[in-house]
């Protein structure tokens, strides 16, 4: 069994990778924010209080165009409900730890966090390692600190960097980078190319609803394929 | 409403997103069809997200050879694919997004 400090570390450093993807993305979101006319105070407090990239880069331009109230919080709902699947997906790994880890790490909960965290949760040795809940600490505190320093840095100097170097595009490549090396069956491929296809199609739909029928697709059709290899070889 | 307030809305409502099927889930035995189910979570959310991204300009899909982030995304998935670095995937995929830009004469 891993000690918990050796599991901290390796979760420590199996998010930083990705924080070169991440910290670009978050200081899109304070620069935008701030040029919106929000208050610097209240761009920062988001980060740790919401602390979910794309309901931030979202609802920025709402609060900021007086929309109400109810319609951001909803909307924020929406764009979030994709972490209930995350969730549920690492409950039976976190099954055993007291409540108020179970808090804590639920605070933690991001689409970076988790892709990292649930590919070291299905390692095979990980039945036995009573100590994985802090990999998934270390590698959610590790997302959450550079969030907020990108945020800050966003603020300052965020102005200062031109659109043209489109630093927007490194979330989609973050998230490449967490898709593909995972892809290794043919029920993972259609489930992605699935929910890829089904996302151009209702990428209009409002309110991000779109995503989501997209990611319930591939879930399905995924399924549907893993359910008919099991049948082949039986 | 208040800013302040809409902004803390929002973090209950992520929160308690985030919350809610880790506490549940931890009390009741997962049936085996919800367990297939959330194996498929990663690959489906994060797709969803990326395809758009690299095939939508100013809410217009661009499937042609102009569309400067399709083709660094597509070297992006080659790269990942092939060395499993996040690090590199993220590097080559910007510098390739620069470079095609560049070429194209776009912003």
């Amino acid at each position: 069994m891993l000690s918990s400090r050796t599991e901290f570390v390796s979760g420590v450093k199996g998010e930083l990778p990705l924080l070169l993807g991440v910290m670009p993305y978050g200081m899109i979101y304070g620069a935008l924010a701030v040029k919106l006319g929000l208050p610097p105070v209240l761009v920062v407090a988001m980060s740790s209080i919401v602390f979910a990239g794309s309901s931030q880069l979202i609802g920025a331009p709402l609060m900021a165009g007086g929309m109400p109230g109810l319609v951001i919080v909803a909307t924020t709902f929406i764009v979030n409900l994709r972490h209930a699947l995350y969730s549920a997906s690492v409950a039976p790994f976190i099954k055993q730890v007291p409540l108020r880890w179970k808090v804590l790490l639920a605070y933690l909960l991001t689409d970076e966090a988790y892709a990292v965290t649930i590919t070291r949760f299905t390692q095979p040795d990980s039945s036995s390692a009573l100590n994985k809940h802090w990999f998934y600490f270390g590698a959610g505190i590790t997302l959450w600190s550079s969030w907020q320093l990108s945020t800050a840095i966003g603020i300052f100097v965020g102005q200062l960097i031109p659109e043209s170097w489109s630093l927007d595009f490194t979330l989609a490549l973050t998230f490449i980078a967490l898709v593909v090396p995972n892809l290794k069956d043919r029920a993972s491929v259609a489930a992605a190319v699935s929910a890829g296809i089904m996302a151009v199609f209702s990428y209009a739909w409002p309110y991000k609803l779109g995503l989501f029928a997209a990611a319930i697709t591939g879930i399905v059709v995924g399924m549907l394929i893993e359910g008919k290899g099991v049948k082949r070889e039986t | 409403m208040n800013l302040w307030l809409i902004v803390f809305a929002m973090g209950l409502v992520t929160f308690g997103i985030r919350l809610v099927p880790i506490v549940l889930l931890g009390r009741l035995e997962i049936p085996l069809i919800v367990q297939r189910a959330l194996r498929f979570v990663p690959p489906a959310v994060l797709t969803a997200i990326v395809v758009p991204a690299m095939l939508y300009r100013s809410d217009q899909i661009d499937l042609s050879l102009s569309n400067a982030r399709l083709l660094a995304g597509l070297i992006a998935i080659v790269v990942a694919w092939r060395t499993k670095s996040a690090l590199i995937t993220i590097g080559v995929g910007m510098i390739a997004l620069w470079v095609l830009q560049s070429l194209m004469g776009h912003g």
